[in-house]
C-alpha cells in the first residue's frame, strides 16, 4: 500500500515536471502572461529609483582595478563604407547632432566636444548576460550639452542614434532626463586613456553607469529629445526592447 | 469532553506555514529554472569584482567539436548529453550549457528568462519577508526551531545525523517534534542560503550598486556575489533531494496530506 503509494506519488511528480515545462512555454507565448511578468520592470524601477539618493553615484574603482582586457560585445565594427571613411580619417567629420524638442538643436563636432568640461570615470561595466569589465572612460557630461541646447519643458525621454546596424535594424537607445543629468552620464570618447577602440563604440560611446550594457549606445551619432518613445523604433525604447523581451529599464 | 470535541485539534502546519511552502516551492523551482537560462548566457564563474571571456574562470561549462564539459579550476570532466553539448526535443545538438529541460523557457531566450527571474523574485521575496515576520509573531520559529542546550552536544548531533541514514528510524519518524538536523537544516535554509539568495541577487544589479554599494564590498564584487548566487542556488538544489528523499521514506502521503490540509498536530510527538 504504502510502495504503491509512493510509486504513484514519485510518478505523478515525474508528470507533472513534464507538464509544468510544457506548461511554461505555453505561458511564455502568451502576451498577457508576459505583460505580468514584465510588471516586475516597473517595481524595479519605482523600487530602486526610490532607494538612496536619486543621483547616487554608481562605484568608481582604482587604475589598479582594471581589467586587463576590457570584452566588447554587439557591434564591433558598424561596418559601412561611411563609418570606414570617417574612421580613416580619425573622425574629423563626425557630428553629434542634438534635435527633437531642444530650444536651441546642436551639431558638435568631435574637437567641439572635447574642448568642453570633461569627466573621466572607472567603473564597472555589467553586461545583462552576466560578464563584467571594469574601465576608465573619458568624456563630456551629457548635463553640459543639454545646459547648452536647453530642453524644451515637454522633452521627457533621450534617444540616442547609433551609426551601427544589427540585424539589418539601427541601433538605438534611451533614458529618462534624471539619468541624462546625472553626473556620471557622459559621451566618451576615451578607454583606459586611449581613444576608444572601433570595437567599444569609436568615436562616441553613451556610459549610463547604473544601468546594464546594453544600454550603452555605441558609435553614438545624434541626441534626440522626445516626449514620447512611441515613434521611435517599435516603440519600446531601445533596439534590443523592440527585438526581444528586453526591458526599457535595465538597472538590474 | 463536549467542549473538546467542539474545538477543531491542532493543525502539525500553520496556514501561513503551508502557504508560504507552496508558494516558496514554486518560486524556487521558477527560479532556479530561469536562472538557469541566465546563466547559459555567459556559463562562467568569477571571483572578484570583473570577468568575462578574457579572465580566470573557476568554473566554465563549454562544448568543444562533440562533447560538452565542466571545467572546475584545472579539472575537466566530460558532460556530453547533460551539459554544453544535448540533444533537444526534435534530436538536435544544442550547445547551450543547460539543457532544455532544465530551463525556462525551453528554448534560449535571456530576455525572457530575465522576465521569469524578477517576477518570481519578488514573490519570493515577498513571500519570505511576510513569513519570517508572522512566523516570529505567533512564536513558530522560537517554539519549533530553538535548539535547546543539549541539542548542541557533538554527539547529539551526530547521533541524530546517524538517524537520518536509517530509514526503519525514518520511517517511524512522525515529521515534528523537530530533531537537531531538522531545526539546524530549516534555521540554515530559511535564515542563511534564502535571505543569501536576495542579498548576493542584489548585488549583481548595477542600480543597487550605487544605491547599495555595502553589498560589493560585503560579497566582494559583482562576479563573486554572482559565483555566490549560483553555489547558493545548488545548495539550495541539494536541501530539496534530501528534503523530497526524507518526505519520501517517512509516510509521504500523510505528510504531504499534512502539508496542505494542516494534519492533526496529535498525530506527531507534539
Amino acid at each position: 500500500m504504502t510502495i504503491l503509494t509512493r510509486r504513484k506519488l514519485i510518478t505523478s511528480a515525474a508528470i507533472g515536471a513534464g507538464g509544468l515545462l510544457t506548461g511554461c512555454d505555453a505561458l511564455n507565448r502568451n502576451p498577457a502572461f508576459q505583460d505580468v511578468l514584465a510588471s516586475a520592470e516597473t517595481a524595479n524601477f519605482t523600487v530602486q529609483r526610490a532607494l538612496g539618493d536619486r543621483m547616487q553615484l554608481a562605484s568608481e574603482y582604482r587604475v589598479a582595478d582594471l581589467s586587463p582586457v576590457f570584452r566588447a560585445n554587439g557591434t564591433r565594427d558598424p561596418g559601412t563604407p561611411a563609418y570606414a571613411a570617417s574612421a580613416a580619417q580619425g573622425f574629423a567629420d563626425w557630428r553629434l547632432r542634438l534635435t527633437g524638442l531642444f530650444f536651441r538643436p546642436q551639431i558638435f563636432s568631435l574637437a567641439a566636444l572635447q574642448s568642453l568640461p570633461q569627466r573621466t570615470q572607472i567603473t564597472r561595466h555589467d553586461c545583462v548576460e552576466g560578464w563584467s569589465a571594469i574601465g576608465q572612460w573619458t568624456g563630456v557630461p551629457l548635463k553640459i550639452l543639454l545646459d547648452i541646447a536647453q530642453l524644451q519643458p515637454s522633452a521627457r525621454f533621450l534617444v540616442f542614434h547609433c551609426a551601427d546596424r544589427l540585424g539589418g535594424r539601427p541601433y538605438y537607445e534611451s533614458i529618462d532626463l534624471l539619468d541624462g543629468f546625472h553626473p556620471q552620464t557622459i559621451l566618451a570618447h576615451q578607454l583606459n586613456g586611449e581613444p576608444l577602440p572601433v570595437a567599444n563604440g569609436a568615436p562616441l560611446r553613451l556610459r549610463v553607469e547604473r544601468q546594464l550594457g546594453y544600454k550603452q549606445a555605441k558609435y553614438v551619432t545624434g541626441v534626440q529629445a522626445v516626449a514620447s518613445l512611441a515613434g521611435i523604433g517599435e516603440g519600446k525604447g531601445g533596439y534590443w526592447q523592440d527585438v526581444a523581451n528586453y526591458e526599457w529599464y535595465a538597472g538590474i | 469532553m463536549l467542549k473538546e470535541a467542539v474545538i477543531s485539534p491542532k493543525p502539525r502546519h500553520r496556514l501561513t506555514t503551508r502557504l508560504w511552502h507552496w508558494i516558496n516551492a514554486l518560486c524556487l523551482l521558477v527560479l532556479l529554472m530561469s536562472g538557469l537560462t541566465i546563466f547559459n548566457a555567459h556559463p562562467r564563474l568569477y571571483w572578484g569584482e570583473y570577468g568575462a571571456n578574457n579572465d580566470h574562470a573557476w568554473l566554465a561549462v563549454g562544448s568543444s567539436e562533440r562533447t560538452g564539459y565542466l571545467r572546475l579550476g584545472e579539472m575537466r570532466i566530460e558532460t556530453t548529453g547533460f551539459l554544453g553539448n544535448w540533444k533537444d526535443s526534435d534530436g538536435r545538438t544544442r550547445t547551450w550549457a543547460f539543457p532544455g529541460w532544465a530551463t525556462i523557457p525551453s528554448n534560449y531566450s535571456l530576455a525572457d528568462g530575465r522576465r521569469w527571474h524578477f517576477f518570481f523574485a519578488w514573490i519570493f521575496a515577498l513571500g519570505l519577508t511576510l513569513f519570517m515576520i508572522r512566523s516570529l509573531w505567533n512564536r513558530h520559529i522560537q517554539k519549533d526551531l530553538r535548539m535547546r542546550a543539549e541539542e548542541w552536544r557533538p554527539s547529539h548531533i551526530w547521533c541524530s545525523l546517524r538517524d537520518h541514514t536509517r530509514i526503519s528510524v525514518i520511517r517511524k519518524s512522525s515529521g515534528e517534534p523537530y530533531n537537531v538536523i531538522q531545526k539546524l537544516t530549516y534555521i540554515g535554509v530559511i535564515f542563511i542560503l534564502l535571505p543569501l539568495m536576495i542579498a548576493t541577487g542584489l548585488t549583481m544589479s548595477p542600480a543597487m550598486d550605487a544605491n547599495w554599494p555595502f553589498l560589493t564590498d560585503l560579497f566582494g564584487g559583482r562576479q563573486s556575489a554572482r559565483s555566490v548566487h549560483f553555489l547558493t542556488a545548488f545548495l539550495l538544489v541539494v536541501f530539496f533531494l534530501i528534503h523530497i528523499v526524507m518526505v519520501l521514506l517517512s509516510r509521504p502521503v500523510r505528510q504531504i496530506r499534512a502539508m496542505i490540509t494542516g494534519g492533526d498536530a496529535r498525530e506527531t510527538g507534539q
